[in-house]
């Protein structure tokens, strides 16, 4: 028999499409059909300059914008070859380990309320309003931030973030330790995810998965620890890595990503703290990055670069370059070629939720119809991301 | 609700017995013990009225989230904003028992037919939100790939503009709606074009 | 771990592809190692950058297909391959003509290419030979056109302002409540 799991439905995290051929309740053959969320935004980066590009990512994997504004800003920072000053590095650090775990959050709320823990979904949420309230603080939209600029930041960090954030991940451990109350131990939960959706190791490289369902199968690849960016190097932090590859473990994996990140975001706190409250948020090349606006209105250079840079766009060398960083669902990676003016003449985005939605066949061919849904949920897959 | 007292539907007959004024005329038969009872709990109000009251108060959304905004739908029925107080956090997995599709993210052209579909398959009476920018106009994607706006292929009731507009503004839409309900005609028994119908419209 | 240097790399493939020449892209600003492959080696190079145990290649991270329109040969499809053992990455080019472009396989390698194979023929035409499933994968099936090559459009529509739409000479009547009334100023 025929399934078919329509783009439309409340557990395929978005418009997946996803045919299924049954044999009774057996999964024989399992398709996921994508493109129904396709954007086109590959072009349409063709026709806006760097910096405009900008919003469209936080339009890719909408869970967490600053993950994505920070990987375009860094593949553009590498074209250049411009390197930021610390407390820019120790700013995007705090906020993007703040992403993820409001990512992991939203994760864990709909995957738990796919396999039908509902209560869990209303305590993630509660958690995810706290940095959603953060990020209005920082940049005035509560999802889609836009936050980082190529050279830095948009604009410098308001007073009393830093407590905002300081109070947020003092509490989080708590937090995730109920989550674990409700759930790793329940017995329900267990029968759900234990064994369900087994990726091996050898498949799970072979099919390029890569974040948390490529840690989940057992392989140690974290691209904070072995490819670093943004000062990751200089933060203690452990990486979870799971050991059978099945959903269970995925979660596991994900939880401790969350309290590692509260570990993370503690220590980049203090390193901002150190820096100084308020201070230099871009780099100074004015080449490239705006100059400060105190400047512009006294300094004859500072406004003409501020004036090519807003009319034109910079103008970056020729050539080409790919930045990946470790995104909540994975590697995403982003590939510039540029051809010398302000537009780049191609932009490609590796997006981890695509490659990884290959991994849903080899998890669920020959098992049951119901491991279909604890599968789709345990890969964390983003349709803005998938599709682009 | 609103406060508009034109859509306020109820007006008693009756104004309930104060506890100062003397009793009435002591009830003397059992005619005018019934004939009080009846004053004091009867409503008299119309029709359309009533039935609006139901609809705009039961709404029952369809889960339709297609993107960004999706996220923001959700975060309606999260605790901090919610939706339940406006009897709508039922969100139906199945059109057939839907009453509002909240289009909620931008519509491709390869999800336009599917959107057409459920809309089809949504029972009368149904409305449509169009939630955030790009459901409204497109948005921030002006290409080969997005639909410019979900009124090219459904008629749409209330437009909430935003990228995602916050919750507040999505409950904002919806109490919108709910007035535009509060104010609408109700047609009642099957939707027979103007021309057939057998008599006078 | 010892990284890989790229010259290691290069040694490594010229020993075992002695006729082939890897040459580098120009340009200023070639920031990863990226090596051009005849359309013909491609699969031999790659399971030989899979299988060698010092390269150790195992993973496709993604695939790119590129359309440098006026200059031949037309398009490109670049593949970024991912040393997890090493690590190290490397880019490595294929160019391809344009007239019915065509670049064999690689899922037999790198079982994970299949959808990125199937978006790069979406968006640019290009036929991946051997290649099990070459269905459109991000557009509608029955799309026309490829949409990302450089003559095709981007597609937009024009929105109305008043400038572009004959007949419009101001603004809509009821915009003219907007105007802002007239205030004396008290001077003090």
């Amino acid at each position: 028999m025929t399934l078919n799991m329509g783009p439309q439905h409340p557990s395929t995290h978005g418009v997946l499409r996803v045919a299924l051929e049954l044999d009774g309740e057996t999964v024989v053959k399992c398709q996921p059909i994508i493109g129904y969320l396709h954007t086109g935004m590959e072009k349409q980066a063709e026709y806006k300059t760097y910096t405009q590009s900008i919003p469209q990512t936080d339009r890719m994997d909408y869970l967490a914008p600053l993950s994505n504004n920070l990987a375009l800003c860094l593949s553009a920072e590498k074209l250049l070859d411009i390197g930021m000053p610390a407390r820019v590095q120790a700013i995007r650090v705090l906020l993007t380990e703040l992403t993820r775990i409001s990512a992991h959050c939203v994760w864990l709320g709909t995957h738990a309320i796919d396999i039908g823990a509902m209560t869990v979904f209303w305590y993630c949420f509660r958690e995810r309003e706290k940095v959603l309230s953060i990020y209005d603080q920082v940049c005035g939209a509560r999802m889609t931030a836009s936050y980082f600029r190529v050279g830095g930041l948009a604009m410098d960090i308001p007073e009393g973030l830093l407590d905002r954030c300081q109070k947020f991940v003092d509490e989080m451990p708590a937090h995730v330790d109920e989550y674990e109350k409700l759930l790793s131990k329940n017995p329900i939960w267990l029968a759900r995810t234990q064994g369900v959706a087994t990726l091996s190791a050898r498949d799970a490289v072979a099919l390029g998965a890569t974040g948390p369902v490529l840690r989940g199968s057992g392989v140690q690849w974290d691209l904070r620890r072995h490819q670093p960016y943004s000062g990751y190097d200089t933060y203690e932090f452990d990486v979870p890595v799971g050991s059978t590859g099945d959903a269970y473990d995925r979660y596991r994996v994900r939880i401790e990503e969350m309290r590692q990140s509260t570990r993370i975001a503690k220590q980049a706190i203090e390193r901002i703290r150190e820096l100084g409250e308020s201070g230099e948020y871009r780099l100074r090349d004015f080449k490239y990055v705006l100059p400060p606006k105190e400047e512009v209105k006294t300094s004859m250079e500072a406004l003409i670069h501020h004036f090519k840079i807003v009319a034109h766009g910079f103008f970056p060398p020729v050539g080409e370059a790919y930045q990946a960083i470790e995104a909540p669902k994975g590697e995403l990676g982003f590939y510039f070629i540029s051809d010398g003016t302000p537009r780049p003449w191609r932009m490609k985005v590796r997006s981890p939720s695509f490659v990884n939605l290959q991994c849903l066949p080899a998890m669920v061919e020959g098992r049951l119809v119901a491991d279909v849904i604890a599968a789709i949920g345990s890969i964390d897959i983003v349709l803005g991301e998938v599709d682009r | 609700m609103t406060d508009d007292p034109k859509l306020q539907p109820f007006r008693t007959l009756a104004p309930p017995p104060s506890p100062a004024a003397p009793p009435l005329l002591e009830p003397r038969t059992e005619e005018d013990l019934i004939r009080e009872e009846l004053e004091r709990g009867i409503l008299f109000t119309t029709m359309d009225s009533v039935v609006n009251w139901a609809r705009a108060n039961a709404i029952w959304p369809l889960g339709f989230g297609l993107a960004c905004c999706a996220i923001e739908m959700m975060a309606i029925a999260g605790p901090r904003f919610d939706i339940s107080r406006f009897g709508a956090e039922v969100f139906r997995g199945s059109p057939r028992q839907a009453d509002l599709m909240i289009v909620a993210g931008r519509v491709s052209v390869k999800m336009a037919p599917v959107l057409r579909q459920l809309y089809d398959q949504m029972p009368d009476p149904k409305w449509v939100i169009s939630m955030g920018a790009c459901a409204s106009c497109g948005g921030v994607f002006n290409n080969y790939a997005i639909l410019q706006g979900v009124d090219k292929i459904v008629p749409v009731d209330v437009y909430v503009p935003g990228c995602p507009p916050r919750p507040e503004g999505l409950i904002h839409g919806i109490m919108k709606l709910q007035e535009k309900i509060l104010a609408s005609r109700v047609e009642l028994g099957p939707t027979v074009p103007k021309g057939k119908r057998k008599g006078a419209a | 771990m010892i990284a890989l240097t790229p010259e290691r790399v290069l040694e490594r493939l010229g020993e075992r592809f002695p006729g082939v020449g890897f040459h580098r892209p120009t340009g200023d600003a070639v920031r990863d190692l990226t090596l051009y492959v005849p359309a013909d080696r491609l699969v031999e190079v790659a399971t030989f950058l899979r299988d060698d145990p010092e390269l150790d290649f195992a993973m496709l991270s993604w695939i790119a297909g590129v359309d440098w329109l006026p200059r031949e040969p037309r398009f490109e499809v670049v593949y970024g391959l991912l040393s997890l053992s090493r690590p190290a990455r490397l880019n490595l080019k294929v160019q391809v003509h344009g007239e019915a472009p065509r670049v064999p396989t690689v899922v037999g390698v790198w079982p994970t290419a299949n959808w990125h194979e199937r978006e790069t023929r979406d968006f640019y035409g290009i036929e991946f030979t051997g290649h099990p499933d070459p269905r459109r994968i991000l557009l509608p099936e029955d799309w026309v056109g490829w949409p990302l090559r450089k003559d095709s459009p981007l597609g937009y529509e024009e929105v109305a302002f008043t400038h572009n739409t004959p007949g419009r000479k101001k603004p809509s009547p009821s915009l003219t409540r907007l105007k802002p009334k007239k205030v004396k100023i008290r001077a003090q």
